[in-house]
Parts: structure tokens; sequence; C-alpha cells
């Protein structure tokens, strides 16, 4: 139950929620327009209460020039309320509140105190047909622009770090490095460890068919080291890091940290994306590595349950995959890591400034840069065909 | 007062309109601050007072017009300019804006770092000076999120002051403190202007203060959208001829006796 010491209406006075309750059965709430030679009158009748009954409303046209309220008992913000819809809708210069009573003028009159903000209406226009697909299409265009421009900023910015003009926190990338390696460590051992046992057991059940057995170890060879190791890594990472990047930068947005970094003349830009870039190309490739590893062992353990011992598991998973092909993966980690560093950080610095919007900011970095990887990774495959590695 | 300011123009606004989208915030707006003003941004909640501050900063363009420092037009000035200008501010955002992830005495000093060569010892001593001048000594490691809403507000204007700028930018440094506090900030205001020559910009409601320490002032008038008055404050209570910007400094109510000021 509420609290009802807190909530009084306006008439009476000491009137509270409980007793409201037991009055909402009383009088049904009237509004009834009426001519009065050339005057309009509405007369007021009835209780005005939340919950209460329905409210009956005759001959509603304009605003009154004078008001009726014998009849009226008591009311709470319902009453105000509606007159104020009424007002709305009607829209008079100044209103007369002649025979309302003196608690429900004042009330009226503070209300009416500080006219609306007629400008902003345009804000809330609902827009449709041609001009939503317009404002889709130059939405789109802008996202795209700004992909543009982050990308530009950032190699301005690496051109400012190498010639010594870049600053930022050396604690910041410390930190960033230990939060997106080591402490990135635990799930991508489960995960790898998952994947490659997955593998193994969906290659086995095709290859025993064969008699094939052995060349599972081939199979999860290839396929960790040239595809699942880097991708799954990368995606894990979009979760974790890039989200993370994306909610952190968002949120110094929203609470003028980033104004703040500008007028001491910090370049925000080098300030918070270089470290987290820096910090999280460097580890792409180390965890990629260490994925790999840990996926083949996965391979492994489910090789040795269905009689591959693990020594010839391993020669024979070296006779398939030699340097080239095992350092592809490693090569495309270093291009996830730099799309999962952009969409997380762009995000962040563009999001807006609520907490919304930071949630929102977090959402589509990790959408971004997951796409981007399959994206990118579906275009090393193509050129890793042609060129025939 | 202590010192009567130099008659020299340190910032001047001219013509300023400023807008979101289509919805203009103010226009019109053309006042001067002079060196060593204590100088007020009044107006109603709402009105565009911090929209103001950020246009002064550089932190939004105008929609018409220009800022210019002494004279030379900060407003079309380029980026390196710009940061020339922007060394010489100190700032602090009405929500507070320390950096989160640094410690109280950290966000003091790391503009300190950045700006100077000297040792870590002594930006740290002149950190800890600063927070004890806003009240906050022994709170020096602890994290903006450990400390209430008035304290970061307080250590927001320690590090405002951190690099002694010459002109202080301060969003409703009275809000949430206090009226002891409050008066303190007020006497910490005036002492830094006359010992150190600082020009003050500051956003404040506070009739008290303002009173207390202002020379000079711009009142922005929700009604018309533009400035209502411009000058000092105590003549403009009395004197102004515009009726808003009177009720404003009287809290509502029409002075009787002239005298008392
Ligand atoms: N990002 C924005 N987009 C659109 N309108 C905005 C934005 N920021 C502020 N406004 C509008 O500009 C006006 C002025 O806002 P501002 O924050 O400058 O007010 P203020 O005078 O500082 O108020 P207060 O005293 O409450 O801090 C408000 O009407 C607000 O709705
Ligand atoms: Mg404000």
């Amino acid at each position: 139950m509420l609290d009802t010491q807190g909530l009084a209406v306006c008439r009476p006075p000491g009137l509270f929620f409980s007793e409201l309750m037991s009055h909402a059965q009383g009088e049904p709430p009237k509004a009834i327009w009426k001519k009065d030679g050339a005057r309009l009158v509405l007369v007021l009748s009835g209780d005005w209460l939340r919950g209460g009954e329905a409210r009956v409303v005759e001959g509603e046209e304009g605003w009154p020039d004078g008001f009726e309220t014998e009849g009226l008992g008591k009311f709470d913000s319902t009453l105000p309320a509606y007159l104020m819809q009424r007002l709305r809708a009607v829209e008079v210069e100044e209103p007369g509140l002649e025979g309302l009573p003196e608690n429900l003028r004042g009330l009226m009159e503070l209300a009416l105190k500080v006219p609306e903000r007629s400008d902003a209406k345009s804000l809330d226009e609902d827009p449709h047909g041609l001009k939503l697909l317009g404002i889709r299409l130059t939405a789109t265009w802008k996202a795209v622009e700004s992909v543009l421009e982050f990308t530009g900023e950032t190699v301005l910015s690496l051109g400012r770090f190498f010639t010594g003009r870049a600053r930022f926190r050396g604690s910041d990338f410390w930190l960033t490095l230990q939060e997106c390696g080591i402490n990135a460590l635990p799930i991508v051992s489960l995960i790898s460890f998952l994947v490659g046992m997955i593998l193994a057991f969906v290659g086995n059940v095709q290859l025993a068919n064969f008699g094939a057995s052995l060349y599972v170890a081939d199979l999860v060879g290839i396929a960790m080291v040239r595809e699942m190791g880097v991708v799954m890594t990368g995606i894990i990472m979009s979760g974790r890091t890039g989200a993370a990047f994306a909610a952190h930068i968002g949120s110094m947005n929203a609470n003028q940290e980033i104004d703040a970094l500008k007028t001491f003349g910090f370049n925000p830009f080098d300030f918070l994306v270089l470290p987290r870039l820096f910090a999280l190309v460097l580890m792409m490739p180390v965890l990629t590595v260490y994925s790999n590893v840990v996926g083949i062992l996965g391979g492994m353990l489910v090789g040795a349950a269905v009689g591959i011992p693990p020594a010839l598991f391993l020669t024979e998973m070296l006779t398939a995959i030699d340097i080239t092909s095992s350092s592809l993966g490693v090569f495309k980690s270093v291009f996830f890591g730099v799309a999962i560093a952009i969409a997380g950080c762009l995000q962040g610095m563009k999001s807006g400034d609520s907490s919304a919007a930071v949630g929102l900011a977090t959402t589509r970095a990790v959408v971004a840069s997951i796409t981007a990887i399959v994206v990118l990774d579906s275009a090393f495959a193509v050129i890793f065909t042609i060129l025939d590695i | 007062m202590a010192s009567e300011p130099k008659e020299k123009a340190k910032i001047s606004v001219r013509d300023l309109t400023m807008a979101f989208g289509s919805f203009v915030v103010m226009k019109d707006l053309d006042f001067e601050v002079k060196e060593r003003d204590i100088f007020v941004i009044m107006g109603g909640s709402g009105c565009g007072k911090s929209t103001l501050l950020r246009h002064m900063i550089g932190l939004k363009e105008p929609r018409k017009g220009a800022i210019l420092y002494e004279g030379k037009n900060f407003t079309e000035a380029n980026e390196e300019e710009r940061l020339a200008f922007i060394r010489r501010f100190g700032v602090m955002y009405q929500s507070g804006a320390l950096w989160s992830s640094m410690t109280l005495a950290e966000n003091i000093s790391m503009p300190i770092e950045e700006h100077t060569q000297i040792s870590k010892a002594e930006i740290r001593d002149l950190a800890y000076y600063k927070l004890a001048l806003v009240g906050l000594s022994g709170y020096e490691d602890y994290y903006p999120a450990q400390v209430s809403g008035g304290m970061n507000k307080r250590a927001g204007i320690a590090r405002a002051m951190a690099l002694d700028p010459e002109i202080l930018f301060l969003d409703e440094p009275g809000a949430g403190l206090d009226p002891l506090s409050s008066q303190r900030l007020d006497e910490l205001i005036l002492r830094l202007r006359d010992s150190l020559g600082s020009t003050f910009v500051i956003v404040t409601h506070e009739l008290a203060s303002i009173f207390a320490i202002a020379n000079n002032s711009v009142f922005l008038d929700t009604d018309t959208r533009t400035q209502g008055a411009t000058g000092d404050p105590k003549s403009l209570r009395d004197h102004s001829e515009n009726e808003t910007v009177r009720m404003f400094l009287n809290r509502g109510e029409t002075p009787e006796d002239e005298e008392s000021a």
C-alpha cells in the first residue's frame, strides 16, 4: 500500500488517499458547457478524483467566459489537468478563470505562468513516407561518413604519436592492456577449448565413416589456426572489450569529462583512443595464438577419446599446417583488433549524453565490430584463395 | 570591493546567437567582461546560461556573432590559436566533470603535468594545496565516486584553478553547497582575483553571492530570448529599466526603499 500521508488533495485540505478512495464512489464528475445569453459558462460539479467515476462532458466548445462551481465536490489534479487539456486544444491568449474556487484558480495561474516553449514542437513531429526515407538515408550516409572521419582521425593521431606530440596516460595503456590481455584469458580458454572439441567431434562423425579418423587432427589444426581461433577471439573481444570501450568513453562523454579534457588542452582522441587501440592491437595476436593452442588441445582430448594418441595427433596435424597457414590467423587478428577498437571508441565518442544513449552506443559498438569481423574475414578468405595460400 | 577593475575588455561577446538546430536559445547577446571582473551570468533555469558558457570556451560554435579575447577573434581562430587561448582558461562544469578514473589529486595534477615542467613532488604539493583551498584536505586519494556531490563540485573548482588561469569559468559553483562553504567560496574567488588578478565568469542564481562578489553581469531573459541587461548587479537591482531584471534581483518583490543598497 502507498504511504498515504504525503498525498493531499486540494479540498478539503486534510483529505488523504484512504478517504479519497471511499469518496471515489460519490457524485460523478461533470463538465457542462451552457450558453447564458452571449456568455459561455462551464458548470463543474461532482467529485473530480483520480480513479473515480467516468466524467460526463456535455457541449464542450472553446474556453468559457466564466465558471459555475456550486455543485463541485472534492477534486485532485484531475480537474486542473482537464482544464489544461482544454487550453491546449483551443489556445486562448489570456484564459479567464473567474468563478473557479480560490485554490484551483491559484494552481491554474501557476501552471499558466510560464508559457509553453512554442518552437519545441517541431522536435516531436513524426516524419513519414518520403521524408522518413530521406532521413534514414541521410543518417546512413552520416554513419559511413563518421567511420571514415574517425579512421582519418586515427591516422592523424598515430602521426602525432610517432612524432612525439600525442599525449595519453601510460597507466591508461597498461590498465587496458591488462584488461584485454590477462583478464580475457579465462573466457578465451573456455571458448577455444570447447570449439576445438566441437570441431573434433563433428569431424570424427564424418571421417570415421571412411575409416579416416586420423584426419580429425588435420581438420582441427587447419580450422583453428586459419579461422576459428581468430574469429572466436575477435567475437569475444568485441563483446568484452569493444563494449567496455564504448561504455567507458560514452559515460565520460555524458559526464562532460571529454569537454573537460578539451578545455585543459588535451586532445581527447589521442588521450582516449590511442591507448585502447595500441593495447588491443598488441593483445589480439597474442590471444589468437593462445586460442589456437588451447583449441588444438581440446581437439586432442576428443582425439584421445576416439582412439588417436596425442603424439600421433600432433605429428599428423603438423603435416597439415605450416608456418604460412598458421600465421594467417595471427595476421588477420591485427585487423580485427583495429576494427574492434575503432568501433568501440567511435561509438563511445559520438554517444549522446544520457544513460540510455550510452547503452545504445554499447550495443552499436558490439554489432558494428562483429559485423566488421565477419566482413573482413570473408574478404580475407577471397584474397587468400586468389593468392592460393 | 578591494580594487577597481581596469577598464580593459578581456572578453567581448559580439552579437551572439546561440541555437540547437532550429531552436534559438538566445539571440543578439552583446556584452563585455573587463579584466579582473567578477562577472556573473544570471537568468532563469533553462534560459541558456550553461550554453553561453560553452560558447565562450569554444565547445560550441555560435550560430551567428563572435567571441573576442582581448580584441582577438576566438571564434574564427584556427586550432592552434584556439589552444593557446584555452591554456589561459580554467573551467568548472555544472556537473563537476571530474575524470572518474582518477583520484581527486590526480585530477588536479594531470593538467599541471601536461602544461608545466615541474617535478612530481612539486606537482603533488600544488594539488594538495588547491584541494585545501576548497576545503578538501584529506580527500586527495579519494575517487570522484567516493565523495559527495558538493565535494565533487569543489574539487572541480580546485581543478579549474590548477594552472592559475587568467580567466576562470565556473558553472554554478555554489549550487549544492551549504551556506558556510558557499561563503568560503565567495571569499576564495575574491582573494584569487586580488592576488592573481584573475578574471571570473560565473553562472549563478544565488543573490547573496551575486551581491557579495560580482561587479558586472549579464541577465538572460527567457521571455524575449535575449539579454535583459548588463552591468553591476547592485545598480541593476535598483535602477534597471527592465522590470524582469529588477524582479529577479529582488526575488520577485518590488523594492520599496532604495536606500538600503
Ligand atoms: N544538446 C541540446 N540539444 C537541444 N537543446 C538543448 C541542448 N542542451 C540544452 N538545450 C536547451 O537549451 C536551453 C538552455 O540550456 P542550458 O543548459 O544552457 O540552461 P541553463 O540556463 O544552464 O539552465 P540551468 O540553470 O538549469 O542550468 C534549454 O532550453 C535546453 O532545453
Ligand atoms: Mg546550466
